[in-house]
């Protein structure tokens, strides 16, 4: 019996995470990745537009009518306070400043691939830390609301279902980041899998279509639904 | 041919990575369901296109989470390997 050749694609698909820069803390190997690299820069970047937009917009003399710059800003956080004044109802006002901040962070991010980065938020230690920080908040403030009562919630209907809330509280933080670490790992994956192994022909026109619903579709979707989710689940802890 | 303990393995990983896309199911059955009542609704009361839609969109992400619980396992299975 003759040996059977399968024909392999020679050319190797590149989505993994890199390490730049190696260093060794408390023992520990450890990596610089592109990660790290790429939040650096988006943190640097929504620094530089959030100090120009307000120094921009103090500058405005309030007797003239504002121009187009202006409205577009006043037209996003207008959206941004509906969607919250929409689940939060009357604390909206509190917690705009926290999800404002990880929408954009998110947004930016999940955007960056356009850009020839590596989304950051393709790495669960990123959704993961965005997915603690909604856990904390959401039970700092059930302790607040209702003290003991937060723990004893667990109990009800009846002490038997202890467990299972006990799986559905922790469960939360990690269902938010696995789904939008999922959503933009698969997409990670299909762009990388299109350009490291499709022939150059294939190259051309067809990624824009891609990129349009992996990155400009997914990325803005999951942004939208983990900061809806991140205001329910606080929304949940209110009363 | 010669076939080693760890290609057994690999082939294997590969074989279960297809199997735990079947998940893959369940999220298109529940988003065309979703989608199915969204035009329906939008066709009841096409006044509230855009809040059907964002509600729509909302509830399909949701949904998704189950296929991409399958994804994760199926990417873990193909380019985690176990030796090496």
């Amino acid at each position: 019996m003759g040996m059977m050749k399968i024909p392999m694609v020679q050319a190797e698909p590149d989505f993994m995470i890199h390490g730049v820069l190696k260093y060794h803390a408390f023992g520990q190997e450890l990596w610089i990745s592109d990660t790290t690299v790429g939040a650096w820069i988006i943190t640097a970047a929504l620094l530089i537009i959030g100090f120009i937009v307000s120094r921009k917009l103090k500058n405005v003399d309030e007797s003239d009518t504002p121009g187009m710059f202006q409205c577009a800003l006043e037209m996003g956080m207008e959206a941004l306070e509906n969607m919250a004044q929409g689940i939060l109802g009357a604390n909206s006002k509190r917690f705009l400043n926290y999800i404002g901040t990880i929408f954009l962070f998110i947004l930016f991010c999940n955007l960056s691939g356009l850009l020839g980065l590596r989304a950051p938020t393709a790495d669960f230690g990123v959704t993961f830390l965005l997915g603690m920080f909604t856990f904390f908040i959401v039970n700092y403030q059930g302790i607040k609301n209702r003290g003991v009562g937060h723990f004893t919630s667990l109990f009800q209907p009846v002490p038997v279902l202890f467990p299972i809330n006990l799986i559905g509280e922790i469960a939360n933080p990690i269902s938010i980041s696995l789904r939008l670490f999922a959503n933009l790992l698969s997409g990670v994956i299909i762009m990388g899998l299109w350009y490291g192994m499709m022939p150059w022909f294939a190259k051309i026109g067809i990624p824009a279509a891609l990129h349009v619903y992996c990155d400009l579709f997914s990325g803005a979707i999951q942004t939208y639904v983990f900061c809806m989710l991140t205001m329910v689940y606080i929304n949940d802890k209110m009363e | 041919m010669n076939i080693s303990g760890q290609d057994f393995i690999y082939g294997c990983s590969a074989i279960g990575a297809g199997l735990a896309m079947i998940a893959g199911i369940g999220p298109g059955v529940g988003q065309g369901i979703a989608a199915g009542q969204g035009a329906a609704a939008v066709g009841r009361n096409p006044g509230a296109r855009s809040d059907i839609t964002s509600t729509m969109l909302l509830g399909q992400a949701v949904a998704e989470t189950t296929g991409l619980y399958g994804l994760v396992v199926a990417i873990i299975l193909m380019f985690v390997k176990p030796f090496g």
